[in-house]
């Protein structure tokens, strides 16, 4: 569902050329070749795609970091590419390196970014929020990625944005730090906050994203719900009822005739089998009658609903790029 | 609604923004050990040499009163050349200046704040400076410091401007090595501690057209003399207008 409101961030066919490359006889190389897409207020808009698809780029441009070759962006009503620190005030950025400065310590650098706003969030709040206060002592250059990232999202949000820009958020978190990161977004995005970020990890787009974008080869391909994505995106031979049976048990096993002729059964590495396609009850009770007459006892058994990352694989592609 | 979160209240003024910045790489400058060395260390270990050794004799003034403004000339190369073009360099590489410039306070505040942070430090420095070579019986003419200082302004901005210029445009191992490289070689050199009748003669024709040997002549004079050499502004002035441009048209920002 999208929101009648305004929204935060409208890009339409934005092309952006990179170069010239020596690499490519000195021609430039487009990078993004007209994607467009809306982020609403009270939303997580997500980009999804392989690592080179556009996706930083394509924020780049959305923050006025790069100029873009064609197109047009109104990020808050505003052309980023203009943008004065009036409308600089109400972005939130967080760039995939961080952006950081090496040698500073986590709260006077809050306070610095703070001093920069006419009315900043509570720094300690904030601090206490992200856990930033059990590395408070620490560096920079000595933090963990985890820590590095978090401190991050604290200097894109000590503003108090409208639109946030998150560039591959969970990276380098561990599962608690990203639980912690999770919860504050969806906090924020309930506030009322437009949050944009990039992901190449599907799981944080199932978990984060209300409206997902498919980008690939530097343009949106797909866009939906992830609910709409898994239910309406299929090809041919991937169905809605699709499902994937993995299991671990003695290499070499010729499972012809065992399930369904539909299904296909691949062992990616000896004895690490996977059977996908329309699983049915009765397959699922010749498999393990079939095992029963053997003695066969799997190591692992794992059955898998069709998932966004299938979607993603069936419109990008399942080559390794 | 969040706990955290509230609306929207823009951004802080334009000189709190550059107040701020500028404050803090003040504090980072001055908390940074090498460039501590190369902004007052080196200076007065200069300043001291050239006062115990006959380098300078008979160039009309006690060797103190030679050497001093020489050694001031030199202070705003360290910090506004080569410790900012540095700073700025990794600054770049580690991506602060885009996330600075992603807010309010913007590329242009940004800079503005490093030009403030060199002219605090700067401050400094003269303080430090001044009060050692007094002790060494520095007796500089009261009349001189108005001229003295708006011409050290002036060759900061030169070398601010050549700093940013060579830390905007190549890898900051480079910037490393190219500002302290010519920090060495325009310090020995250009003009800037040794007036250019003491050095080679293959030299002396083209140190006064040099960024460094226009500020040591020109701070010379003014104190030696109670003078302000124009030609000597004149270089200066175009170092800070063409360096400034070429930095404008290509600074790399990533």
């Amino acid at each position: 569902m999208r929101s009648p409101d305004s929204p935060v961030l409208t890009i339409d066919g934005l092309i952006k050329d990179v170069g010239p490359l020596a690499s490519l006889d000195g021609k430039m190389l487009r990078v993004v070749s007209g994607l467009s897409l809306v982020a609403e207020r009270g939303q997580v808009t997500a980009l999804l795609g392989a690592n080179g698809a556009g996706k930083t780029t394509t924020l780049e441009c959305a923050q006025g970091l790069q100029k873009r070759t064609g197109g047009s962006v109104s990020l808050l009503g505003g052309d980023p590419d203009t943008a004065g620190a009036d409308l600089r005030s109400r972005v939130g950025v967080m760039l995939q390196d961080g952006g950081l400065p090496p040698s500073a310590r986590p709260i006077p650098l809050l306070r610095h970014v703070a001093g920069m706003y006419q009315k900043p969030m509570n720094v300690d709040a904030l601090v206490e929020r992200l856990g930033i206060n059990q590395f408070s002592r620490t560096n920079v250059r000595r933090l963990s990625g985890g820590q590095k990232q978090r401190l991050a999202l604290a200097a894109a949000l000590v503003g108090n944005p409208e639109i946030l820009f998150l560039d591959e958020p969970s990276a380098g978190l561990d599962p608690q730090s990203r639980q912690m990161v999770f919860d504050l977004i969806a906090e924020l995005r309930d506030a009322g906050m437009g949050i944009v970020l990039t992901t190449h990890l599907m799981d944080d787009a199932e978990r984060l994203a209300d409206y997902v974008y498919i980008i690939d080869g530097g343009h949106n391909v797909v866009e939906g719900t992830v609910a709409e994505l898994l239910r309406h995106h299929h090809t041919a031979d991937s169905a809605i009822t699709d499902r994937t049976l993995y299991f671990d048990a003695p290499g070499g096993l010729s499972l012809n005739g065992v399930v369904g002729a539909g299904l296909q059964v691949t062992e990616s590495r000896p004895g690490s089998y996977a059977i996908t396609g329309a699983i049915t009850p009765k397959d699922l009770a010749s498999l393990t009658a079939w095992w029963a007459e053997r003695d066969i006892m799997p190591a692992s058994l794992r059955l898998e609903a069709r998932r966004l990352e299938d979607v993603f694989l069936d419109i990008s592609g399942r080559d390794l790029r | 609604m969040s706990k955290l979160l509230s609306p929207n209240a823009g951004p802080a003024s334009l000189p709190r923004r550059i107040m701020q910045q500028g404050r803090y790489e003040t504090i980072t400058m001055l908390r940074n050990g090498e460039q501590l060395i190369l902004a007052v260390v080196l200076p007065l270990m200069a300043l001291v040499g050239l006062a115990v050794t006959p380098l300078l004799d008979g160039l009309g003034g006690s060797r103190v009163d030679v050497a001093t403004p020489g050694v001031l000339a030199l202070c705003a190369m360290s910090t506004a050349f080569t410790g900012q073009g540095i700073a700025t360099g990794f600054d770049r590489r580690y991506g602060v200046l885009r996330f600075l410039s992603t807010t309010p306070l913007g590329r242009g505040g940004l800079i503005a704040g490093k030009i403030l942070a060199v002219l605090v430090v700067l401050f400094l420095q003269v303080l430090v400076v001044a009060a050692v070579a007094g002790l060494l019986g520095w007796q500089p003419r009261p009349e001189a410091w108005l001229p003295g200082l708006g011409l050290l302004v002036l060759g900061a901005a030169a070398f601010t401007a050549l700093g940013l210029l060579v830390a905007g445009t190549v890898r900051p191992e480079a910037t490393l090595a190219i500002t302290n490289l010519l920090w060495i070689l325009l310090g020995a050199l250009g003009g800037i501690v040794v007036p250019a009748d003491r050095l080679p003669s293959l030299l002396q024709g083209i140190v006064h057209f040099l960024p460094s040997g226009a500020l040591g002549q020109s701070l010379r004079d003014a104190f030696l003399l109670g003078s302000v050499p124009l030609p000597a502004v004149l270089v200066l002035l175009l170092w800070t207008v063409l360096a400034g441009a070429a930095a404008i048209r290509w600074f790399k920002w990533n």
